[in-house]
C-alpha cells in the first residue's frame, strides 16, 4: 500500500531539504468523546528519515505533537535524484512511510 | 552504527511544530505574539501538499462523463488558472449569476463531469478529523495559482454591483437570539475575541488582510480551510442555521469583502492558528 | 415583543447554487441557509431593534423610533421578585466562561453560557479575554447600591435600555440566560469574595 506521508526534498547548497506531511490523529488519551467515554491515546512515537537508506534523522515523538504533523528538516550531503524516504510508527505498532527523490 | 553521527549533522528546521503550539506563551497583553509564532515558521506551510492535491484533482477524470476540470472556466477562459482566483467572486454569463470559487468548481464539476452537485454542496468542507475535501485542494492549488496578484473582483457587470450592495447589507444584519451580525466582530479597529484579534473588515487594511490570507492552512486542525468554509462557521457562532457553499450570501459577502480588498495582492494560502 | 415567526424564509429548499440568483435580502438568506439539528431559519427574522440596529455604519437612524426602542427595551426588563439580585458567584464563574449555547453544534439541552469573557475583562488573573466591551474588572467597586443592582440587572437583561445597538446581546430579554444565572452573574460582579473584585499585585 502506498504510503500517505508526502515528501518534499529540494537542493539549497550543499544541504538538502526534507518537508513532509503526515496524517495522523496524534490522540492524546486525555480527550473525551460525546458520551464521556476516554478516546484511547493514538500517537506516533518514532519519525526515522533516511537518504539512500543511510538514517539521517531518527527521534522520538509523544502525544504532544498536533494532528498531522508537519516535520522540517535539513540534511548535508545530498544529490539531486537521490532518494529520500520519512517512516513512523505509533503506540499501536502501525507504521507508514512516503518516499521521494532529491530535486 | 552512524545514527549518532548522522543526528549530530542533522540541523533542525522548525521541526516539531505541535509542540511550539503548545510552547506558545498565553499573554493576552501582545497581540504580535502570533505573529511571532507564525515567522517561526518561515516559508513553511503544511498547504504546499494541499496545492499539489488540487492540481491532481484538476487534472484527473472523475464523474460518469469521466472528465477532467481542465476546461472548467473560471473566468477568464476555459482552462485558464493563474490569476482567475484574483478576479472573483464574477458574473459569468453562462448561467446568468455572480460566483464565487467555490460555486463555479461544483457548476464545472455538474456541467463537464456530470457529478450532481448536491453530493458535493452535502460535504464540501472537512469535519474534525478529515484529511481535506476536494473542494479544499482545489480552492488551495487554485488560490496559490494567483499569489502575489492584486485582487480585482468584477465590478463592471450590474449584478456584480447588486451583490456589493446586498454582501454590504449581510454585513450590517443583525438576527438570531444574539442579535449579531458580522459587524459586531469585524466593524471595529483593534478588538479581540477572547485572545483572537479581529480584522476590521470594514476597511481597506483589514479586509485586505484577511481576505488575501484565505484560503489557509490552519494548523490547530491540520487542513486548509476556505473563504467559505471562514462564512459559514462565523455563522454558526453568530447563532444562525446553516449556510451554503457557493449560496447567494456568502457570494455577496465575498464580494463585499474582495471589493473593500480590492487592490492589495493575494498571499493566500496563508497559515492560521 | 415576541417574534421569530418561523414562517416567512421557506425558500430553504433553494439552499446552494440554485437555479435563480436572489435579487433581494430576504431571497438571498431564504435561498443560502438551511435548517439544521435545533437552529430553524426562523433565526433569520428580524425583530424591529434588530431591523433598526441593522443599519450600515455611518448611517443615521430615525430619532423617534431610536426613542421607541429604547423605552421598549427599558419596559421589557423583569426585575427578581424582592429584588433579590445576588446569587452564587462561584456558578455565576462559570456562566461567565462558557461559550456555548444556541449554535448548531451545541446540545439543546446543556445550559447555555455568557460567555462574558469573550467580550470583557473580568478576572483579573485571565489573560484570555476579549475586549469588545470595557472591562469590568473590580465592579463591585463601581457601587453596591439599590440604584447600581437595578442598572446592572438592566444591563444584563436588555443592554438597549441604555444603549440602543449596543453590541451585547440581550441574556434576560431573548432568554439565553436563566433569571438564577443572571443572578449568578450578579454575585460574580458585585460580592466582594468574587474574583471580579479581588487586586492582583
Amino acid at each position: 500500500m502506498a504510503g500517505k506521508i508526502r515528501i518534499r526534498a529540494q537542493l539549497d547548497g550543499d544541504t538538502c531539504e526534507v518537508k513532509a506531511l503526515m496524517r495522523h490523529p496524534m490522540e492524546t488519551g486525555l480527550r473525551k468523546n460525546q458520551a464521556g467515554d476516554a478516546i484511547p491515546a493514538h500517537y506516533i512515537e518514532e519519525v526515522t528519515v533516511t537518504h539512500n537508506d543511510q538514517v539521517v534523522m531518527h527521534s522520538y515523538w509523544g502525544a504532544a505533537v498536533s494532528a498531522n504533523p508537519f516535520l522540517g528538516v535539513r540534511f548535508a550531503g545530498g544529490q539531486a535524484g537521490d532518494t529520500v524516504k520519512v517512516m513512523w510508527r505509533d503506540n499501536t505498532g502501525a507504521t507508514d512511510e512516503g518516499e521521494t527523490t532529491i530535486r | 552504527m552512524g545514527l549518532m553521527e548522522s543526528i549530530r549533522n542533522t540541523r533542525w528546521l522548525s521541526a516539531l511544530f505541535g509542540l511550539l503550539i503548545a510552547a506558545a506563551p498565553s499573554s493576552g497583553e501582545d497581540a504580535g505574539i502570533f505573529d511571532e509564532y507564525r515567522a517561526m515558521f518561515g516559508d513553511d506551510n503544511p498547504a504546499i501538499f494541499v496545492i499539489d492535491e488540487g492540481e491532481e484533482y484538476w487534472l484527473e477524470p472523475q464523474g460518469p462523463k469521466n472528465t477532467s476540470l481542465e476546461d472548467c472556466d473560471l473566468g477568464l477562459g476555459p482552462g485558464v488558472v493563474e490569476g482567475a482566483y484574483a478576479r472573483l467572486p464574477r458574473y459569468f454569463a453562462d448561467v446568468d449569476k455572480v460566483m464565487d470559487v467555490e460555486a463555479r468548481l461544483i457548476f464545472c464539476m455538474g456541467e463537464l463531469q456530470g457529478r450532481p452537485s448536491a453530493e458535493i454542496e452535502g460535504y464540501p468542507y472537512s469535519m474534525r478529523g478529515d484529511l481535506g475535501t476536494e473542494i479544499e485542494a482545489l480552492v488551495a492549488w487554485l488560490a496559490d495559482q494567483s499569489s502575489g496578484m492584486p485582487i480585482a473582483p468584477g465590478q463592471e457587470h450590474v449584478k456584480e454591483r447588486e451583490f456589493f450592495t446586498l454582501g454590504e447589507q449581510l454585513f450590517y444584519y443583525r438576527a438570531g437570539p444574539h442579535d449579531f451580525s458580522c459587524a459586531t466582530c469585524h466593524g471595529q479597529q483593534d478588538k479581540r475575541i477572547r485572545l483572537q484579534s479581529l480584522p476590521d473588515l470594514t476597511s481597506h487594511e483589514g479586509a485586505a488582510a484577511s481576505y488575501s490570507a484565505w484560503p489557509a492552512y490552519r494548523i490547530s486542525e491540520g487542513i486548509v480551510r476556505t473563504m467559505g468554509w471562514r462564512m459559514r462557521d462565523c455563522f454558526r457562532q453568530q447563532r444562525f442555521p446553516l449556510l451554503g457553499v457557493g449560496s447567494d450570501v456568502t457570494v455577496a459577502l465575498q464580494t463585499y469583502l474582495a471589493v473593500t480588498a480590492a487592490g492589495a495582492p493575494m498571499m493566500a494560502p496563508g497559515l492560521k492558528r | 415583543m415576541k417574534k421569530r415567526v418561523a414562517h416567512l424564509l421557506m425558500l430553504a429548499s433553494l439552499a446552494g447554487t440554485g437555479l435563480t440568483q436572489a435579487d433581494s435580502l430576504p431571497e438571498a438568506l431564504g435561498s443560502s441557509f438551511e435548517a439544521i439539528n435545533h437552529v430553524d431559519m426562523g433565526r433569520l427574522q428580524r425583530d424591529p431593534l434588530q431591523e433598526f440596529c441593522s443599519k450600515p455604519r455611518g448611517q443615521a437612524g430615525d430619532s423617534a423610533m431610536e426613542s421607541a426602542l429604547r423605552d421598549e427595551a427599558m419596559a421589557s426588563v423583569v426585575f427578581p421578585e424582592g429584588d433579590d439580585f445576588i446569587g452564587d458567584w462561584a456558578r455565576g464563574a462559570e456562566v461567565a466562561n462558557n461559550g456555548r449555547g444556541l449554535q448548531y453544534s451545541d446540545d439543546p439541552e446543556a445550559p447555555n453560557g455568557g460567555n462574558c469573557y469573550a467580550c470583557h475583562q473580568l478576572d483579573p488573573t485571565e489573560v484570555a479575554y476579549g475586549n469588545l466591551g470595557p472591562s469590568l474588572m473590580g465592579y463591585g467597586a463601581r457601587g453596591q447600591s439599590e440604584v447600581m443592582l437595578r442598572y446592572t440587572w438592566t444591563k444584563l437583561w436588555n443592554t438597549h435600555a441604555y444603549n440602543v445597538c449596543s453590541h451585547m446581546p440581550r441574556f434576560g430579554a431573548l432568554g439565553i440566560l436563566t433569571e438564577q444565572q443572571l443572578k449568578d452573574l450578579m454575585a460574580y460582579l458585585f460580592d466582594p469574595d468574587s474574583p471580579v473584585n479581588q487586586s492582583i499585585e
